[in-house]
Parts: C-alpha cells; sequence; structure tokens
C-alpha cells in the first residue's frame, strides 16, 4: 500500500492551495475529495447547455497574490479580468454607481451629495490605511497573546510596532474599526442614504450580521482588502468561471508532483497512539501518512472526523459554540439576452460590475431582521453581476449569463426545514427583486439554478452554508479563530492540520489559510527551508 | 482660532487669591453628580470653584420630584449599583445626609403567566435562589458570575484612572503596562476566554450556559439597558461587564437613595459647599468665553460674565463643544467626529402614584421591593430592539421597576405607593416625533405592566412619562442619552467619549470635561468627576 507524506481532506481552494505548497517542498501528497469535480465552492458547472456558471463564489479579489506568483498560477491557465465600478438602482428608479476612475466617480456622487463625493477621498484613504496594516498579517499565522514563546513573543513585537507606526490618531482609528458597526463608520464619513447604502452592502455578504451591528464594519474591510494586478481592492472574474482557479490550482498539484482522488468520501481520521496517522474512506480503504491536513470546517473536521474522546473536552465545546451562521443563497441564471435596466445609460461601464437593488442602510437591516426570525429576506440584498458581459466562454453568443448573491436566507426556517417549495419560492422573490428594475428579465430566464444553505452545505460540505466557514466576528478572528489556543492551525491531535476558511485569516477565495497551513506543516517536519 | 474681547495675558500667575481680581480658579457648568463631585474634589485641593446650575436645583438627572402633592419619586435614575466607595468616604457624604434605605436589591425576573424567577444580587446567593425552578442553571449561572466578575474586576482597576493615551509619556505607558501584567495574571485560560468574549454578544454567551430564557432575558436586560444594542447585537456582552464592574466596585448590588436620588445630589452639593464651593442654581449657561486661546469664563443666559481660569464642562461633549463653545474654536473634523459621538438614548422613565399597592402575580409580597425587571426571554429584548433601530418605540417594552416607597415611607402618604421604571426601547429619534406619540407609548407600557400586574391601572393616580425628548429638554443632555454617549468596546477607555479627547481635556486650552461621556462613563458613579479634577489640578493655572 502506497503512503504519504501529507493528505489533504477536500479539494477546495484552500486544501488545493495548501497541497500545491507541500508538493513543492518535495512532499508526497495526497488530496482527497468528496465530489467528483474538485474545487469545493470555487466551481464552474455546465447545469444548462451552454451557459457556465460560479454556482458559488463569483468574483475574485482577495486570492493573495503571493499565491498567485509562488504557484504561477497564470501558467496554469488562470486569467483575472477585472471590472469596473458597482451600481445601485434605487427605488425612485435613478441609480448611483461608483467608478475606479477618481473624476468620473466624483461627479457621479456629487448627484446624490456634494458633500459625500469629497468625503469618499477622505474614506477611500482610510481604508487603503486599514488593509495596509492588515495585509502583512494575513500570510501569516496569528501569534497567541497568552503565549511567552519566543515565535509568538516576536510576532505580538511585530503587530505591535506596525500599530505603533500607524502613529496615535491612526491607531485609535484601527481599535475602533475591529469593533464599531458599519452604519457608524459610514455616518462618519457619509450624510447620502443612497450612497451608505451603496457602499453598506459588503459590510453584510456572507454574515448573520446587519449592517446596524458592530462588528459590521470589519466585514467590510474584509472585502476591501483584495487586489487584482496590484489594483487596490479591485474586484475581477477569472476567465471560465471561479471554476478557472481550482483548475490551475490541480494542474499546478500535477506539476509538482501531487495526486488527487475524486469521489473519494472520507469518513474518519485515524489515530493512533494520540497521533493522526491517515484516514479512512467511505469504502473502508484506509490510507495513510505523516500529516493529515483538513480543508473541511472546524466542525466538519472535529465533530465529524475525529473521536470526540480523543480531544480535549474544552476544545470540543469551544467548536460546537463556533459561530457558522448559514446567511446567504445563491441564483445562477442563464439568460436569452441582456436584461433592460432602463434606469442605467446603455453606455455606463459599471454595467460590468456589481449591482445592487438595496438604496439604504434601513433596508439592509430590515432584511437582516428577516433572517432573525427565520424567514428570508422579503427584500433581499442582491449582489448581481453579468460576467458574460467580458468573458464570452461563459454563454452562447448573445446570450448571458447572470449570477446573484443574496443575503440573507437562514439555514433553516422558522416554518421547517427547506424543500423543494420553499427554494423555488425564495428563487421567485429574488427574481422578483430584480425584475422591479428590469421590465424585460424575467421572459429572458432560460435557466435558474437556485441555492439556499441546504444546497451549499450538502453539495460543497459548507456547515449550515455559511460562505466563510465560521462568522467574521472579533471572537473568532486572528488567534482567536477557530479556537483560542488553537489559531495556528495545528489542532489537538498531533499531526492533525486544518486549513480551511475557519482558520485565519478567514474566507472568501483568499488561499492564504491554505498556505499558512502548509508552512506550519512544513515547519513541523523540518522542511521549512525547502518551503517557496 | 477667534479671541474676542481679548485680555492682556497674565503670565506667572500662581493659585491663591483670586477673590481680588473677580476671578474665579474654576468654574464649572452643570451642577449634576459628575459635576458637583469634581468641584468637591477641585475644592478639597484650594481650587476656588463656582458651579452653575441652569435647574433651580442642583443634581442634573439625579433629582427627586414630585408626581402629584404628596407621592415623591426619584425622576430619572431611581437605584445606584456603581457609586463609588471612594467618593461617599472622601466627600463624607453620609456625614451631610447620604442614607440608604435598603442595599443589595435582588432581582426578580418576571414573566406573564409564568412564576418569576430571582436573581440574588451576590453571585454566592445566585445558585440557592434559583435552585427550585431551574436546577442547571442554579449550577451555571454561579459560575458564569464568577468568571464573568474576574474579568470585570480588571475593568474596574481601569476606573479611576485618567485612560492612558497610546503613544503618550512614561506615565500612560506605565498604565498601558499595567494593564497588560493584570490582564496576564489572569491565567492562560482565562485570558484566552475574555480576549474570545469581549466583543461578542450577551445572548450567545447565555445561551451557551443558561437554559432559562426567562434567566436569560432578565441578565442580558443589565447588558442593554441605557444602551442603543440588542442581546444579538456584537459588544453587549461588554456593557454587561461593565455593569458588573461597577458593581464590583461598589462593592454591592443596587441600592435604592433615602428621598429619593435628590438626596444623593444634596448630599453632594453640601460636601461641596463645607469645602467652599459656591453653586448657583438658575443660573444657564450660554456660552464658553475663549480669549487668547484659551477658556476664560462662561456667559450666562442673563448676559453676566463670570471670569475663571478653567472651565469644567459637566454637560455632554456635544452640547459643549458645539453649543457652548462653538465650532469657531475646534477644526473641522473634529467638529465632524464630535458629531458623529452617538447619543440616541433609548430609555424612558414611568414614574406612577399609586393608591395601593398593586400585585404582581406569582410575586410574594415579601419581594416587592425587590428589582423587578420585565426581559422575558432574549427574543422578547430582541424584538423590542428591533423597534428601536427604526425610530420606532418597543411595542412591548422592557422595564426595571422598583417600588421605592417600601423602603421608603417618605416618598408618599401611608398606606400608598410610588413606582418607578425604567423602560426601553424609546428612542430619542422617534418617527414622527415624541410629543405626538407620548400618549400611545405610555399606554403600551401601562399593557405591559398590566400583563404582570392586572390590577396596576385601577391602582394609578397619576402618571409621569419622561421620554428621551423630554430628558434632553429639562436635563439638557443631548439625545436624552443616559450615559451621554453610547458606551461599548469602540468607546471605551481612550476612545471615550472621542480618541484625542478622553483624557478629560479638550483642544481648548483651560477647557475640560467632566460627564458621562467621559471615562469611564454613565451610570450614577461619580468617577468621571473626579478624575477630570485631578486632571485639571495637574494644569498649573495661568
Amino acid at each position: 500500500m502506497k503512503s504519504y507524506d501529507v493528505i489533504v481532506i477536500g479539494a477546495g481552494h484552500n486544501g488545493l492551495v495548501a497541497a500545491c505548497y507541500l508538493a513543492r517542498a518535495g512532499l508526497r501528497v495526497l488530496v482527497l475529495e468528496r465530489n467528483d469535480h474538485a474545487g469545493g465552492a470555487a466551481v464552474s458547472r455546465e447545469l444548462h447547455p451552454g451557459f457556465t456558471y460560479s454556482n458559488c463564489s463569483y468574483v475574485c479579489s482577495l486570492f493573495r497574490p503571493e499565491i498567485f506568483r509562488t504557484l504561477e498560477l497564470p501558467r496554469h491557465g488562470l486569467q483575472i479580468i477585472p471590472f469596473e465600478g458597482s451600481i445601485t438602482l434605487t427605488r425612485d428608479g435613478d441609480y448611483i454607481a461608483s467608478y475606479s476612475d477618481h473624476d468620473a466617480n466624483r461627479r457621479e456622487w456629487a448627484r446624490f451629495s456634494r458633500r459625500d463625493a469629497e468625503a469618499y477621498d477622505e474614506f477611500r484613504a482610510e481604508m487603503v490605511r486599514q488593509c495596509r496594516f492588515i495585509k502583512p498579517l494575513l500570510m501569516r499565522p496569528p501569534p497567541d497573546p497568552t503565549s511567552f514563546k519566543p515565535r509568538d513573543l516576536r510576532g505580538l513585537w511585530e503587530i505591535g510596532r506596525a500599530l505603533w507606526d500607524l502613529g496615535e490618531a491612526q491607531l485609535y482609528d484601527t481599535l475602533r474599526l475591529y469593533t464599531m458597526s458599519c452604519a457608524e463608520l459610514l455616518d462618519q464619513y457619509f450624510e447620502s442614504d443612497v450612497i451608505k447604502g451603496h457602499k453598506a452592502g459588503s459590510s453584510i455578504i456572507g454574515t448573520a450580521l446587519g449592517p446596524y451591528s458592530p462588528g459590521s464594519a470589519y466585514v467590510m474591510l474584509h472585502h476591501y482588502m483584495g487586489e487584482v494586478d496590484g489594483t487596490f481592492s479591485a474586484w475581477g472574474f477569472a476567465r471560465g468561471g471561479m471554476g478557472a482557479v481550482s483548475r490551475a490550482l490541480v494542474d499546478a498539484l500535477a506539476a509538482n508532483g501531487g495526486e488527487i482522488r475524486l469521489q473519494a468520501d472520507v469518513r474518519d481520521v485515524v489515530v493512533e497512539g494520540e497521533a493522526a496517522v491517515g484516514v479512512a474512506l467511505a469504502d473502508g480503504e484506509e490510507i495513510r501518512a505523516r500529516r493529515v491536513v483538513s480543508n473541511l470546517d472546524v466542525k466538519r473536521t472535529f465533530l465529524g472526523l475525529v473521536d470526540p474522546k480523543l480531544l480535549p473536552a474544552e476544545f470540543v465545546r469551544r467548536v460546537r459554540h463556533f459561530k457558522i451562521r448559514g446567511s446567504s443563497g445563491k441564483l445562477n441564471i442563464a439568460l436569452e439576452g441582456l436584461p433592460d435596466f432602463p434606469a442605467i445609460p446603455a453606455d455606463c461601464p459599471a454595467l460590468t460590475g456589481d449591482m445592487h437593488v438595496t438604496d439604504s442602510m434601513e433596508r439592509l437591516e430590515r432584511a437582516y431582521d428577516d433572517w432573525k426570525r427565520g424567514r428570508w429576506s422579503q427584500d433581499p440584498y442582491v449582489d448581481m453581476l453579468i460576467p458574460s458581459l467580458i468573458d464570452p466562454t461563459l454563454a452562447p453568443p448573445g446570450k448571458h449569463m447572470m449570477t446573484v448573491f443574496v443575503q440573507y436566507v437562514p439555514p433553516r426556517l422558522a416554518s421547517g426545514e427547506w424543500d423543494a417549495a420553499s427554494r423555488d419560492a425564495f428563487g421567485q422573490t429574488v427574481i422578483d427583486a430584480i425584475a422591479r428594475h428590469s421590465p424585460n428579465f424575467e421572459e429572458l430566464i432560460a435557466h435558474v439554478e437556485v441555492r439556499t444553505p441546504r444546497e451549499l452545505e450538502a453539495e460543497v460540505g459548507l456547515t449550515e452554508g455559511n460562505i466563510f466557514q465560521g462568522e467574521l466576528t472579533l471572537d473568532q478572528l486572528l488567534f482567536n479563530r477557530p479556537v483560542p489556543g488553537y489559531a495556528q492551525y495545528r489542532s489537538p491531535i498531533p499531526g492533525l492540520y486544518m486549513c480551511g476558511s475557519s482558520t485565519h485569516p478567514g474566507g472568501g477565495v483568499m488561499g492564504a489559510p491554505g498556505a499558512n497551513a502548509a508552512r506550519e506543516v512544513l515547519r513541523d517536519l523540518r522542511r521549512l527551508g525547502r518551503a517557496p | 482660532m477667534s479671541a474676542p474681547a481679548s485680555r492682556p495675558r497674565e503670565v506667572g500667575h500662581e493659585a491663591a487669591p483670586t477673590v481680588a481680581d473677580g476671578r474665579y480658579d474654576v468654574a464649572v457648568i452643570g451642577a449634576g453628580h459628575n459635576g458637583l463631585a469634581c468641584a468637591a474634589t477641585l475644592a478639597r485641593s484650594g481650587r476656588r470653584v463656582v458651579v452653575l446650575e441652569a435647574a433651580a436645583q442642583v443634581g442634573g438627572a439625579a433629582v427627586t420630584g414630585e408626581i402629584i402633592p404628596g407621592f415623591r419619586v426619584s425622576r430619572c435614575a431611581h437605584l445606584v449599583d456603581a457609586l463609588a466607595p471612594a467618593l461617599v468616604r472622601e466627600l463624607e457624604l453620609e456625614r451631610h445626609g447620604l442614607r440608604f434605605a435598603v442595599r443589595g436589591l435582588d432581582t426578580l425576573a418576571l414573566a406573564p403567566g409564568a412564576p418569576p424567577l430571582r436573581i440574588a444580587a451576590e453571585a454566592q446567593r445566585a445558585g440557592p435562589a434559583l435552585h427550585a425552578q431551574c436546577p442547571a442553571d442554579a449550577r451555571a449561572l454561579p459560575q458564569l458570575l464568577a468568571r464573568l466578575e474576574r474579568f470585570a474586576g480588571i475593568i474596574a482597576t481601569l476606573f479611576d484612572e485618567t485612560p492612558p493615551r497610546i503613544g503618550g509619556d512614561n506615565a500612560d505607558r506605565l498604565r498601558l503596562a499595567r494593564l497588560g501584567w493584570r490582564l496576564r495574571r489572569l491565567g492562560r485560560a482565562e485570558l484566552r476566554e475574555l480576549l474570545r468574549i469581549v466583543g461578542t454578544n450577551v445572548a450567545d454567551l447565555l445561551e451557551e450556559h443558561l437554559e432559562s430564557d426567562l434567566l436569560r432575558g432578565a441578565l442580558a436586560f443589565d447588558a442593554v439597558l441605557g444602551a442603543r444594542l440588542g442581546p444579538r447585537s456584537p459588544n453587549s456582552l461588554f456593557t454587561w461587564l461593565y455593569r458588573l464592574a461597577g458593581r464590583r466596585r461598589a462593592g454591592v448590588g443596587p441600592s435604592v437613595i433615602e428621598g429619593g436620588m435628590g438626596a444623593l445630589s444634596e448630599a453632594l452639593a453640601r460636601a461641596a459647599q463645607a469645602r467652599g464651593v459656591e453653586i448657583r442654581t438658575g443660573a444657564a449657561v450660554s456660552a464658553i468665553t475663549v480669549s487668547d486661546d484659551r477658556a476664560s469664563g462662561v456667559r450666562l443666559a442673563s448676559g453676566e460674565h463670570i471670569a475663571a481660569r478653567q472651565v469644567v464642562s459637566n454637560a455632554d461633549i456635544k452640547r459643549t463643544m458645539h453649543g457652548l463653545l462653538g465650532s469657531a474654536h475646534i477644526d473641522t473634523a473634529l467638529v465632524r467626529r464630535i458629531g458623529s459621538v452617538p447619543t440616541r438614548g433609548q430609555t424612558a422613565k414611568l414614574n406612577l402614584a399609586l393608591d395601593a399597592l398593586p400585585t404582581f402575580a406569582g410575586v410574594d409580597p415579601a419581594d416587592m421591593g425587590g428589582r423587578l425587571v420585565i426581559a422575558p426571554g432574549i427574543d422578547y429584548l430582541e424584538s423590542a430592539f428591533d423597534h428601536a433601530k427604526y425610530g420606532e418605540y418597543s411595542q412591548a417594552p422592557a422595564m426595571e421597576i422598583t417600588i421605592p416607597s417600601l423602603h421608603d415611607a417618605t416618598l408618599a402618604p401611608p398606606g400608598r405607593h410610588v413606582l418607578s421604571a425604567l423602560v426601553q426601547y424609546a428612542p430619542a429619534d422617534l418617527g414622527g416625533g415624541w410629543d405626538a406619540a407620548r400618549d400611545a407609548f405610555e399606554a403600551r407600557i401601562m399593557a405591559t405592566l398590566a400583563a404582570c400586574a392586572p390590577d396596576i391601572e385601577a391602582k394609578t393616580l397619576a402618571t409621569e412619562l419622561l421620554t428621551p425628548l423630554d430628558i434632553e429638554r429639562e436635563f439638557l443632555i443631548s439625545g436624552g442619552h443616559w450615559h451621554h454617549a453610547e458606551l461599548g468596546l469602540e468607546r471605551f477607555l481612550m476612545l471615550r467619549p472621542i480618541a484625542g479627547m478622553a483624557q478629560y481635556a479638550t483642544p481648548v486650552p483651560g477647557l475640560f470635561l467632566c460627564g458621562a461621556d467621559c471615562h469611564p462613563g454613565g451610570g450614577i458613579m461619580g468617577v468621571a468627576g473626579i478624575n477630570a479634577a485631578r486632571r485639571v489640578l495637574a494644569e498649573r493655572l495661568p
């Protein structure tokens, strides 16, 4: 029987990144994936002939450029196409757009508030400063503030230095940003409800918080810290859909000598003498390895694959109470043609970007209240894009593919579990919300894939369908993620590691947890010198 | 900055004889409990102090008023649970007339149609009090409280200090290092737990540890009382820790003052006067005057100018900096930051004059003197909060009720009673305005009360409702906010009320803040006033 140095459970993007880094260091690596395709939530699938859907994740920005370069992903076929701007359609038939062109943006915003158009520069400068502080923290394990180990003390010292270098005034702003609400942050800069509604969307994506909840300002920052080709906080499409990211990673893994097995459903982590020594598959096969890395979320890993008796009781309790709250849904729509949005001028370049229909923070907050009461938002927040406008590979000529992310959708309804009828009713709510701004939208629909948290959980394996594998709240960030004391990718079981978005720095197609976890495995195997 | 009425600047003038030139050393704006505590502390160190109060009596929102003749009640704040023991001791408040009618009240969590739960004031009694009704929680609650009180203990050690500046001098660094050391001394497991929960919401923690939703609701009420937070809002655990910290420091649970809250203010005023403080009531300040770029005194509504070397304001930051000082004296960025300090009050006050003691279903008559809380469950409280987010009052409000006349016979005629209730949520920014909604809201409150005490309406002789708007108008507090500004992790210690003004000094030399929006914040604590006095004394008189 063949034995490996490392087994990675799950071929999500983080699992693949970890596997690539480990294989590059010369280890024999095997990735085991339950589905018949790799990629986890970063997949492209053709569910309607001629149309390619990015079924789950749909845009790219957070993916760390270090990983992109190290793994030479462009050589393996990955191309990110930046898109322009963002639009919010308003209830009174108008729209507001954001443009990357500074003057265009200023002119546009001044239609709503001259003061806000001016304030935008300050707001953006603040976000740039905050991102500059956080970026160096992304590609390293978070230091443990309760530890006296030299490595942790050094890490803390470096963070302390970085904070200090911000200067006193900026430092106070940073402290506040991690604890305040998005509403309070935006109120500091802007006065127009439309502009605040337009900006607040990124504070709630994937999150069981409303924009009025303290902590939502950080979620907003989380969506700002990406880049495309060095352009700060730009977002782009992966050409060919998000599956292209996974395909490039699979290709890179093969090029480095790693292996991947599909339809290999891991049932257990095999533990002998208190250490992880391999995995057992559903069909009874056992595969051995010196180290096991789980890309699954922390609940699936430790409540599903490991006998809880092997874990400290406090750890199990913390994992049980780790907040993974499903709050998002998704519609993928094949369209016979480009829908009309009468409010938007036909030549508006922001049409290729993300479009929204929620024009105030209050509507976002009310959408959240529905979630709290166990129903999908009756006036949902949608993040809709038509990537086929700039990526012709996604739909037949003249036709289009639309991806619609929806907030908020509860993992279970107050009236019971999700079923086909409630799923369709939810889909119709979203279609109606869009159709209010596009008279011919509904008649152009050729096919719709509706995904509630139930589908995200069943197909991708995300607990409750939470896209970040765990809420991005202060109690679950940095050294608290996923469990205080276990934030450095190791688990209580020697030889078993975590590399999913449940770990620092969290979710979004970022790859940082995978790369960081790989580095810790290599450190323990004393192979760090050979790490890329 | 502009310099109206420029006068030659006096240099090298040390303390002492100030009466001669008609100038006070310090003018304190507002005779709230913090203003009085500040004035008394300053006078103790020899400063010649005048306190200027707009109202006819001292106390600010800590006053006793008459609902109808013969029925007296604390108009706003009605319980003290964080009064600084040092304040009582050093100002000899008991010698000046402070008496407690009762100390350390237990809480009774009420729910319509269910037997009430008793939450003992002290953690060690909490278990036995619950034992009969929820045995699992009787074990879990004392453990949870013991842990939270350890954390609260660390917060409490920060109360008596001027918040350290990051990037300040050696004294600041020493204070930060001391905080770091105290945190480390918690031990690894406890520190981890503190760092995990400090930013979390109170509902998650309570649901993790306790089974009874009635119990959870009443405990969560302590976290959100006075705040624009629901039990599911992140940061709401911190506000609970803060309350526990105040209680721990005071060494006793919620207490009732004999004669109502006004008696505390009067004791403070007498203590201040005994040290030479001059208190002028009915003296509304209309402006802080500035000369040669520093505060030079205050102008009264009557036009009179009172010259002082230093000015300390017990008013909130918005009223002080925007209203009394004027934006012309501070730079634009600061004007904007002060403008965005959240000051939308969420709490109303209902006072009832009662013909006889009402019957709260299931409550033993002997327990009627306790602190009665109506917040039956986390969802009840969260739903009440949901309304406030959109500028609506709660349809089913949460309440903290006391019947102080059970402990203090002077408050009502024999056999009759007064009831005092804090009611949440009543947002200051009510859509359509409070004047139009007051009666409908009062009816909602009475209906909520009647669900627990069916005979209450029949026994009510008179009502008095103070909405946040009334509190703003009567006590001159922006937004009618009980803590002057929201309290939370994002507005705590060196961030309270705003970064850069957390050390009681303002950017205008000679002008200081001492109100509840300064560290350590609201509640009838008096510590902000004492800390501010220390900061004022650290500065040499011009």
